[in-house]
This record gives structure tokens, C-alpha cells and sequence, in this order.
């Protein structure tokens, strides 16, 4: 039935795209907006809301950066400042940092790099999406309420146990967890699906851009590690409102369990925030300098063996707690091992360069800063993975400083290297590049300003997560130093949101591959329509388009009255049969509503969880009804018959 | 988009206002609480709150008190009932030489002012005074926490469990108990038991 | 005598931001040789991120392609890709050779602390509470353990045992010029040894988030030659000298009335709560309210008139005393040296 067509008749294509058109369109509106379904309008969604988070998470920081820039400050009393450190950790870890690296760039450029007209499972993407955005919000309401949660992004018990944080800020801050992680765990599936059988024919395992494979490993990493974050922010809150002992000695438990069972989950976390990173810079620096990354396989095994490594090293959190030595080195020496396969990368990517014909834009830039930045963080980690100088530095500002330059370096700078890139691909439109370089500097300047002096603070003593500090202890200076940094960051990030809205308001116009990259979104017009492609493709080599015969074939062979999509093996990627997409639903947003509630009642009375399945089952049925037309079609296609 | 942000701003700003009750913690409001308790059944006026206030009145009795709906307060008063040693004759609740506090049955009444007398000048049967020996915020914290023993208390501010052994279930899980007056001649009664 | 010369060296110190509190400053054992291993690891990984910053910034300037125009994708010369994939292996064969050396001299300065030990150590259980310290030196005999709070003396030149345990969450011990840290959690007693080298006065700092006043919760260490350690010790066993001025027998008065006896153990008195840190020699202390505020009669006033002005949300409640209750109550606890 789906055949590999060597030829395409213009005429046939141009009916083809209104048929497609009115096939895939999604429902205007501002109700037909909570009924969308395409990853295309969903990744949107996920930038706009991570980034507004990422803004919100930074005004906190700024207030951090007032009230600690003078000695004994009364600007902000310890209370407000407890809520804002913290609320600024768990937004920048769970609202920004995991939905703008994974969930965002996932869902809106893995289906397009694979060749597939939408992601697998559109309307868990689009139910995904609310429930990240509700978390979100039930975060900073909460904070707006005087309710933010006040013990720090990894709330260690016993501090937040029962006992010490009475009311419900702590119970917020775990059940936000269950929100975001429900949403993370979701789009996990969904992208393993889509790599695992929408590709593109010819796009082989060992064809995948390397930008898809290292989304491909962290959605493996989210389905492992994610579970960890929620069992112990579910035992913490069983423990706070039900009166189990999970954590209390007195009656077997154990405080020690929660470090464990949450940095089995944090530690991979931030590997989860910094592969997607590797995998954007890997995709700018070939099509900068002009070249494919050097040592394809070499890559890809370091970025499996970063994401199995990652998980074999979370007790270097807690090197000070006094556990046996002998245990302890075992995760010293692993930590020193994850740094490997990065140093591998890194070299690689040098090799690159060397070899290429570099072309600085914009995103060259932010990948070059990205190795600069990154590789300080780096380097002060292999420092971190030695005991006796983690038992000095643990706890201080220069811990601060190193995972600030992890986090802002392989994550932030790609972040930026990746908006710049494929902004052009989202919005059709370019983005200045004179607005852009002062963007760059600005932040590059601002943010090694702000950081650099927190290694020394930490060398002189600082600790973390105080709200202030005597005047005697002479860290004022490098404290007002930092300050300045943060206004510099501040001011590049202006920058970039007047890049932003004037590229919206009347950039110049993209066309289909401004930088003549080489995947396969950008063989599709900027935006994409709303099918992503006319005919599905096909690649012929790992640089889709660099590596395309003159006459590549592409797929035809579609009914073309329903939105139909090529699913193909796993391996090799050859065709296996046609899947049908589901069209626009309202049931995600009133399943995510649903269960919303009944998180959210959780807190205040286990009774929730009885009454709240009601309405859950209610759309959860309501979703999975099945569709009439759909299922006629089914049968009189006996479409899942494989092909002969 | 812009709606969106005017949207966005307007909840923020209502959202700020209508700040929870429950989380306030407030240590520098009503300064005249950090005077020690002195008072009790002479000084009927015990009754911490806004500034404004008449010295002598015939207001009706309280019936919440000021720290009921707020949960650090609440937490603070079990901190104090550990440390003053409350529970070297009431238990954690359960009683032993003092009566329980977790059941129905208050022989001096329920009500917040009641038991600020009871701690601060003491009672028959064996209750110290504590006058002088406590200010008047931690006497009104004991107070709260006293109350969420037999469920007073709404669930979202009673405390849960501490980190100890358990003999009870915590606070915020206790079904309330409805106070019963206790008849003339019930410590007799008491005694009996 | 030397008590007040050791508190205006506390004080000169205090001022004196470079020495305290830091990792690169070391008079202890332990963490002189982080302080090596620091200096060493810090030159090496410079040297490092010189090289390889190096690489990206020629190969930056090096090789440019077109300013307006996206030149062509370059066709690729595999001989030299596979080339420099070599050299990239020998380049990371060098880096795990380096890291097993990083991971090696680690070892050795872990092993040298865990090799510590002595017959007859001097031993300090190290207890944290929210937001002070209390620090008991043992002894075999009951009556001869020392309860002291918030200022640490300690023997130079021995090993000492300090057994690190937490009464509420879980806190740090941290001392950066004499060793690495320990985290106080209950219901663990985790013990550590110490060894400082160099006499004077060192700050520490509570370096685990314990709530609203973590940042107020330091501690100061002085280290004394044993003869001057001992002579401390055996000052601190004594209780409570009977107050000479009649002002301070009145402020002793105010104190047994006061919510003071509550929370407080003055030993030789009748204060015997353990819920706040031990006053007996209180006056002996250079700084109050754990390292917050020097031990002077004005500081000694406010903190306890208004102590929540001070450390906002600490457990000493502010207190409206009258103003002569207030100063026989500090001429008392000046008394209590």
C-alpha cells in the first residue's frame, strides 16, 4: 500500500497540500487551543512556558543577589529568603532546566529530525504539557501565598519532615515533584517511541543524528531516575500527613534513606539537563563548521555510557554524612569515570573545529562559550570527586560556583546556541545577529563575573543558604562582585527577549535551511506545515541532507483521509506498516485538570486520592473511547497486516 | 501574548493579598506578647491581637485563639510542650499524674482564654503556674497546640508526627472531640479514678 | 588573665577577615593536606583548561569559512579524521591515567586522617541544636564531663575524637582551617578525628541548611597548648562561683524567675534545663547567641531584651523584662566566668 515513489508530480503535490492541510490542521481559537495536538504546537508551548520560568526563577536569583550583597542586610528577613532560595532551585531544576532540554527541544525537533509527521502519543505530549504547566503554577502560587516550600530544592529530612516545617510549603514543593516528573515520564515514552519506530526508511540506529541520540538516552535516563524523585517525595509526604516512619529513627526509618533515594534520582537529573546539551552542540558545531562531528560511534557510546554511569555516582552528595569509607571511595572513583566519556566529547568537538571551516554566528558562539564555561564546571567537578577536598568545599559557594557552571554552561549556553539555531526552523523568521553577539557577551561577561568569585567564597568559608553573614568575614567584596555579574546577565538577557520579539514582530524571513544544515527538519519549509512534510523522506547517510542522492525517494502511498503516519522497524527503519495519529482532543487538558485535583486535594486529606479517581476515570475513559471512523477504517483496511 | 502577562500579573497581585493565614510568621508582630504572662482570672482581658483594644471589656469569649490557624505557632507550642516538660505528667496527650488532653473532657473548658489560665496560674490537683516563667506568645502557642491534642484544630495546621516514638496518632489525624463541661463535683470524680 | 588576652585576640581576629574560616589558611593536620592537594590540583586543571582553551581559540582563528554566505559542507577527508581520532584516544588515556592519580593521593590524605587515633585521646561529643552548639568533653568520670556550648578549646599538637551527632536536623560541623567537615545527623553518632597544629582562635560555620538561622550559627575554636587547655578544663568543671556584686545576686534572683531557668543550666544552681545552651561560664565566652554577636554588656542587653531582632524565628523567645531586672540579670551573667 505505502510505497517508495521515485517520482513526484507537481500538480498531485499541490492538491496534496490542502488535503494534508485541512487533514492536520489544528483547531483555532482560543478554546481550540486546549484541544491541540501536534508536537509542533505543544514544543512551543513547552519553550515559551520553561523559558518564562527560567525568567522568574532569575528574578529570585537577582533578589538573592541584592540581599547578600552587603553584610547583615535586613532587606529580606530569613523567612522570605529561605522560600526564594529554594523556590529558585526547584524552578530552575524542574520547571526550566529538564522541560527546556528535554520536554521542549524533544518534542518539537525529534519528530522532525526523524522524518515523522507528528510525535508518537500526541495527546499524552499535549497532556504532558498541562500538567508541567499546573506544577508550575502551584509552585509560584504558592510562593505568591506566603506557602513557598523553605528547605531547599532537595528538602532533606528531618528539616522538612512533620516535625520542623509545620504547614504545607514542604507539601507543595513534593507533591510540584509529582506533577513535573508525571509530565517528564511522558514525554520519555513518547520520544523513545517516536526514535524507536517513526524514522525515516534508511534512517538506520547508526544514521540517528547525534542530537536524537542523546534525546533518545535521557528519555531512557528520565524512565529510571524519575521514579526515584517521586518515591521519595511520596515518602515524605506519607510521612508529613499520614504519620508514616520512613524517615524517623525513633521507629526504624532512617533520614539517610531520603539522600539516597533522592540522589539516585539527582544525581542523573542534572546529567539529564546536560546530555540534551551535547547533543545541541554536536548539531551546531557540524553545521558551523561545515563538516559532520567527528567519531559518530565514539559519540554515541559516550552519551549511552554518560546515561549508565550517570546513575553509579549519587552518593558524592554525601561524602560528609559520615558513611564508611571504603563505600565511599567506590563512588569517588565513579565519579571520576563519568567524567570520561564527556572528556571524549569534548575532544571530539575540538577535533571539529580544527578540522572545519568555521563560520561564527550567533549559535557558534554560544556552543564555543558552551566549552569555555562548561569546561571550568567540569574541572572543578573532577576536583568535587576527590573526598578530602570535597570535606573542605561541600556545602559552600564553591559548589555554588561549580554546578552554576555545569548548569549555565551545559545547559544554558546550548539552550541559547539551540534557540538561536533552530529559530529560524519554529518561527520562519531570523533573529539579529548584532542583538545576538551583544546577548552573548553580555551574559558570557555577566555570568563568569557572577560565578568566578563563588569559588573563592567557598574557599574562604561561605556557606550555602545563608541569608547573610558578619561583616568580619571580609566576603562582602567578592558577594558585590557577584552582584554586578547578575545585573550584566540580566541585561543580556534583555537582549535576547528584544531579539526575540522583534524577529516575531517582522524578522527577516528564514526560507527552508538558512545555514544549510544538514538534518532533516530542514528539508521542510520554516515553519513547518502543519504535516511537517509533504512526503515523508527518506536519508541515505547520517548527514541527512549532506548525504542525499540528487533524486532521494520519498514515501507516497497514503490514503490521505486521516492523519496517517509510517511507522518503521526498529533497527534498520525499513517500512512496517501505517499508524494513525488521533486528531485534536480536549481530553488531555480535562485529564490533566483531573488529575491535578486530585494531587493538589492530596495534600490536604488522603481522602483526595478516593473522590479525585472519579473524575480521573471519567476523562481517562473519555480519552481512550474509541473513535467509530477510526475503528471502520481499521477494518476495512486491515491495516495491521504487514506488507508483502 | 500580552493578555496573557496582564492575565498573569493580575492573579500574581490577587494571589499575593489574599496571603495564607495558616504560614504567617510573624516574629516581630504584637510586641506585647513578649512581656512574660503574668496574668490570668484577675486580668480578664488576655487577648492578644490587633493594636487597638480597650484595656478593661465585657467581650464574649474567644472562642479560637489567636495562633489557631497558624501552623508555625502550632509547631512552636509542641516544640514548648516537650520542653517545659508537659509531658512529664499529661503524656503526649494520653495523661498519667494530669489529666489527658487529647479526649473530650476539659474540667476548666475548652476555650483558648481557659486553658492560658490553667498554664498561667495553675490549677487544683497538682498544675503549676507557670506566671513569670514564660512570655505571653509562648503561653498562647502551648495554648494552640493543646487544642489540636483533641482535634480542635483544623487538619491543614494541626503539626504531624514527631520524630519520635509514636504513641498516638499525630494531631493532624485526630478526629475531634467534642468538648463536654464537665458536671459539679467531677473532680471528685477524677480523683476517684 | 590570659582569658582576656585570648578574647581581644578574638576580637582583633574577628576583624580580620583573611585568616579565619578559610580552606587555603590551614592549622590543622587534615587540612593542611587538602591544602596540598588543593595547590596541586588547582595548578594541574589550569594548566588543562589553558591548553584545551587553547585549541578552540586557534582553531577559531584558524580556518574561516564565507561571512555572508553558508559555504558548502565540506567533503570529508577520513585518513585525518582517523588520525586525530587517535591522538584523541592517547589524550584520553592520559586523562583516566591522571584521574587514577587525582583518585590515588586522595586516598592517601583520607587514609592519613582515618590512621589518626591515640591512646588517650581528648574527646568531644559535638551536638547540634537549632540554631547553637553544645560541645561535652567526655570523661570516665560522670561528674567530670564538661557541658559547654558555642566555643570549642582544644589541646594543639593531639589527636582528638570528636563524635558528631545531631538533637533535631541535621547540621555540619565545619571548622575550614583545621579539617574537612562531618554532618550532624540524628540518630547517628559518626565519630572524627582532629589534630590542630597551630595555636589560635578559628571560626566555624554550621555548613548544612538547618532552617531560618543557619546563617547565624558559627562557632569559634581556640586551640591552646595542653598545659592552657587543661587549666581551661579544669576551670569549666567548677560550677558556678557564688556572684560577688549584690547586683549580680539580684540578677541571679531574676534569672530563677525568669523564663531563664526554663531553658538554661547554670550548675551550683537550681537551673537545670537542657533545652538552651549551658551558661555556667558564660562570661568565659568572647561571643554569644553562637558566634553571632560579641559577649559585651550592650550585646548581652539586647539579646536577651529582643533576641528575635537578632536571630529572627530562634527558639529564645524575645522577653519584655523591666529595664533594672534587665541590668542586674547582665551584671549576673558577666559574673559567670
Amino acid at each position: 500500500m505505502s510505497t517508495i515513489d521515485r517520482t513526484i508530480n507537481e500538480q498531485e503535490a499541490g492538491e496534496l497540500k490542502t488535503k494534508l492541510h485541512d487533514l492536520w490542521r489544528e483547531p483555532p481559537g482560543f478554546i481550540g487551543w486546549f484541544a491541540h495536538v501536534h508536537h509542533t504546537s505543544i514544543g512551543k508551548r513547552f519553550f515559551v512556558t520553561a523559558f518564562i520560568f527560567f525568567l522568574l526563577a532569575g528574578i529570585l536569583a537577582a533578589l538573592m543577589r541584592l540581599q547578600l550583597s552587603r553584610s547583615e542586610s535586613h532587606l529580606i528577613s530569613p523567612d522570605l529568603y529561605d522560600q526564594i532560595f529554594t523556590t529558585h532551585g526547584t524552578a530552575m531544576m524542574f520547571l526550566f532546566a529538564v522541560p527546556m532540554m528535554f520536554k521542549a527541544f524533544s518534542t518539537y525537533l525529534v519528530p522532525l529530525s526523524v522524518g515523522a509527521r507528528n510525535i508518537a502519543f500526541p495527546r499524552l505530549n499535549a497532556f504532558s504539557y498541562y500538567i508541567y504547566l499546573f506544577g508550575g503554577i502551584l509552585l509560584f502560587g504558592a510562593l505568591l501565598l506566603n506557602t513557598g516550600p523553605d528547605t531547599g530544592w532537595f528538602s532533606y529530612v528531618p528539616l522538612s519532615g512533620p516535625q520542623f516545617s509545620p504547614g504545607k510549603r514542604v507539601d507543595i514543593w513534593a507533591q510540584m515533584i509529582t506533577f513535573t516528573e508525571l509530565s517528564a515520564l511522558g514525554v520519555a515514552i513518547e520520544v523513545i517511541t517516536t526514535v524507536f519506530k517513526l524514522r525515516a526508511p534508511g534512517m538506520s540506529l547508526n544514521r540517528l543524528p547525534l542530537f536524537v541520540w542523546s534525546e533518545l538516552v535521557v528519555a531512557f535516563m528520565v524512565m529510571f531516575a524519575m521514579p526515584a524523585v517521586m518515591l521519595s517525595s511520596t515518602l515524605l509526604i506519607l510521612d508529613r500527613l499520614i504519620g508514616t516512619h520512613f524517615f524517623n529513627p525513633a521507629e526504624g526509618g532512617d533520614p539517610l534513606l531520603y539522600q539516597h533515594v533522592f540522589w539516585f534520582f539527582g544525581h542523573p537529573d542534572v546529567y539529564i539537563i546536560f546530555l540534551p546539551g551535547t547533543g545541541i552542540i554536536s548539531a551546531v558545531l557540524a553545521a558551523f563548521s561545515r563538516r559532520r562531528v567527528i567519531g559518530y560511534m565514539a559519540v554515541v557510546l559516550s552519551v549511552v555510557s554518560t546515561g549508565f554511569l550517570s546513575f553509579g555516582v549519587w552518593v558524592h552528595h554525601m561524602f560528609a554524612t559520615g558513611l564508611p569509607a571504603l563505600g565511599m571511595s567506590f563512588f569517588s572513583a565513579a565519579t571520576l569515570m563519568v567524567v570520561v566519556p564527556t572528556a571524549i566529547q569534548f575532544f571530539l568537538w575540538i577535533a571539529t573545529l580544527w578540522t572545519g571551516k568555521l563560520v561564527i554566528r550567533t549559535p557558534m558562539l554560544w556552543a564555543l562559550g558552551f566549552l569555555f564555561v562548561f569546561l571550568i564546571g567540569g574541572l572543578t567537578g573532577v576536583m568535587l570527586a576527590s573526598i578530602p577536598l570535597d570535606l573542605q568545599v561541600h556545602d559552600t559557594y564553591f559548589v555554588v560556583a561549580h554546578f552554576h557552571y555545569v548548569l549555565i554552561g551545559g545547559a544554558v549556553f546550548p539552550m541559547f546556541a539551540g534557540l538561536y539555531f533552530w529559530w529560524p526552523k519554529i518561527t520562519g523568521r531570523m533573529l539579529s545577529e548584532t542583538i545576538g553577539k551583544w546577548h552573548f557577551w553580555l551574559f558570557f561577561f555577566g555570568f563568569n563575573l557572577t560565578f568566578f568569585p563563588m569559588h573563592m567564597l567557598g574557599l574562604r568559608g561561605m556557606t550555602r543558604r545563608v541569608y547573610t553573614y558578619p561583616p568580619e568575614s571580609g566576603w562582602q567584596y567578592l558577594n558585590q562582585l557577584a552582584g554586578f555579574g547578575a545585573v550584566l546577565m540580566v541585561f543580556g538577557i534583555l537582549a535576547f527577549l528584544v531579539n526575540a520579539w522583534r524577529s516575531w514582530k517582522g524578522g527577516a524571513p528564514a526560507g527552508d535551511n538558512p545555514w544549510g544544515a544538514s538534518g532533516l527538519e530542514w528539508g521542510t519549509s520554516s515553519p513547518p506545515p502543519p504535516y511537517n512534510f509533504l512526503f515523508p523522506p527518506t536519508v541515505n547517510g547520517r548527514e541527512a541532507l549532506w548525504d542525499a542522492a540528487p533524486d532521494q525517494p520519498v514515501v507516497t502511498g497514503f490514503h490521505n483521509d486521516s492523519r496517517e503516519v509510517l511507522a518503521t522497524k526498529a533497527i534498520d527503519a525499513d517500512p512496517e506498516h501505517i499508524s494513525e495519529m488521533p486528531g485534536p482532543s480536549y481530553w488531555p487538558f480535562l485529564a490533566a485538570v483531573a488529575v491535578g485535583g486530585l494531587l493538589i486535594g492530596s495534600m490536604f486529606t488522603p481522602w483526595a486520592v478516593v473522590w479525585g479517581a472519579i473524575p480521573v476515570t471519567a476523562a481517562l475513559v473519555g480519552w481512550f473511547w474509541p473513535n467509530k471512523n477510526e475503528v471502520e477504517r481499521r477494518r476495512s483496511r486491515e491495516i495491521w497486516e504487514p506488507e508483502n | 501574548m500580552t493578555k496573557a502577562i496582564q492575565l498573569g500579573s493580575l492573579c500574581a497581585l490577587l494571589l499575593i493579598s489574599l496571603s495564607c493565614e495558616r504560614e504567617k510568621r510573624q516574629v516581630y508582630q504584637n510586641p506585647e506578647l513578649n512581656e512574660l504572662a503574668m496574668g490570668g482570672a484577675q486580668n480578664p482581658d488576655i487577648a492578644p491581637g490587633p493594636a487597638a483594644r480597650p484595656p478593661v471589656s465585657q467581650k464574649p469569649l474567644n472562642p479560637v485563639g489567636p495562633y489557631d490557624e497558624r501552623a508555625f505557632e502550632i509547631a512552636r507550642g509542641q516544640e514548648l510542650y516537650i520542653n517545659m516538660n508537659c509531658l512529664g505528667c499529661h503524656a503526649m496527650g494520653g495523661g498519667g499524674m494530669g489529666p489527658p488532653l487529647m479526649d473530650d473532657e476539659w474540667l476548666y473548658g475548652s476555650d483558648p482564654k481557659n486553658i492560658y489560665i490553667s498554664i498561667v496560674e495553675g490549677r487544683a490537683n497538682g498544675m503549676p503556674s507557670y506566671r513569670g516563667k514564660m512570655t505571653g506568645r509562648q503561653v498562647w502557642q502551648l495554648v494552640s497546640y493543646v487544642r489540636s491534642m483533641s482535634g480542635q484544630l483544623r487538619k491543614d495546621v494541626s503539626p504531624g508526627r514527631t520524630d519520635s516514638m509514636q504513641v498516638k496518632k499525630p494531631e493532624l489525624a485526630k478526629e475531634k472531640e467534642t468538648p463536654i463541661p464537665q458536671r459539679p463535683g467531677a473532680e471528685q470524680k477524677e480523683q476517684q479514678r | 588573665m590570659r582569658r582576656i588576652g585570648y578574647g581581644l585576640l578574638l576580637l582583633l581576629l574577628a576583624g580580620c577577615g583573611t585568616h579565619q574560616q578559610s580552606v587555603t589558611n590551614s592549622a590543622g593536620t587534615q587540612a593542611a593536606r587538602i591544602e596540598i592537594l588543593w595547590w596541586w590540583m588547582l595548578g594541574i586543571l589550569t594548566t588543562i583548561f589553558v591548553i584545551v582553551v587553547g585549541f578552540v581559540l586557534g582553531a577559531v582563528s584558524r580556518r574561516r569559512g564565507g561571512s555572508e554566505q553558508m559555504p558548502e559542507a565540506q567533503v570529508i577527508d577520513s585518513a585525518r579524521d582517523r588520525r586525530l581520532s587517535r591522538v584523541i584516544l592517547v589524550l584520553v588515556i592520559m586523562v583516566i591515567l591522571f584521574e587514577f592519580g587525582f583518585l590515588v593521593a586522595s586516598a592517601i590524605v583520607t587514609k592519613y586522617e582515618r590512621g589518626m587515633s591515640s591512646k588517650n585521646p581528648v574527646e568531644i561529643q559535638v551536638i547540634g541544636h537549632r540554631w547553637w552548639w553544645e560541645f561535652r568533653y567526655a570523661s570516665s568520670q560522670p561528674s567530670e564531663v564538661v557541658v559547654t556550648a558555642n566555643e570549642l578549646h582544644l589541646p594543639t599538637g593531639v589527636p582528638i575524637l570528636i563524635k558528631a551527632s545531631s538533637a533535631d536536623v541535621i547540621h555540619s560541623f565545619w571548622v575550614p582551617n583545621i579539617a574537612g567537615k562531618r554532618d550532624l545527623i540524628r540518630p547517628y553518632q559518626t565519630s572524627m578525628w582532629l589534630q590542630v597544629d597551630e595555636e589560635g582562635v578559628f571560626r566555624g560555620q554550621c555548613a548544612e541548611f538547618c532552617g531560618h538561622q543557619h546563617a547565624h550559627m558559627a562557632f569559634y575554636v581556640v586551640a591552646e597548648p595542653m598545659n592552657r587547655f587543661q587549666a581551661w578544663l579544669q576551670a569549666q568543671k567548677a560550677p558556678a562561683k557564688e556572684p560577688l556584686e549584690h547586683k549580680a545576686r539580684q540578677g541571679r534572683d531574676v534569672f530563677m524567675k525568669s523564663p531563664c531557668v526554663t531553658c538554661h543550666t547554670i550548675r551550683g544552681t537550681d537551673a537545670g534545663s537542657r533545652v538552651g545552651p549551658d551558661l555556667t561560664h558564660v562570661a568565659s565566652r568572647s561571643f554569644i547567641a553562637a558566634g553571632t554577636l560579641p559577649n559585651t554588656r550592650s550585646n548581652l542587653m539586647q539579646w536577651i531584651r529582643d533576641s528575635q531582632s537578632v536571630k529572627p524565628g530562634n527558639l529564645m523567645p524575645s522577653m519584655d523584662l523591666e529595664t533594672s531586672e534587665l541590668e542586674s540579670l547582665v551584671a549576673y551573667m558577666q559574673s559567670l566566668k
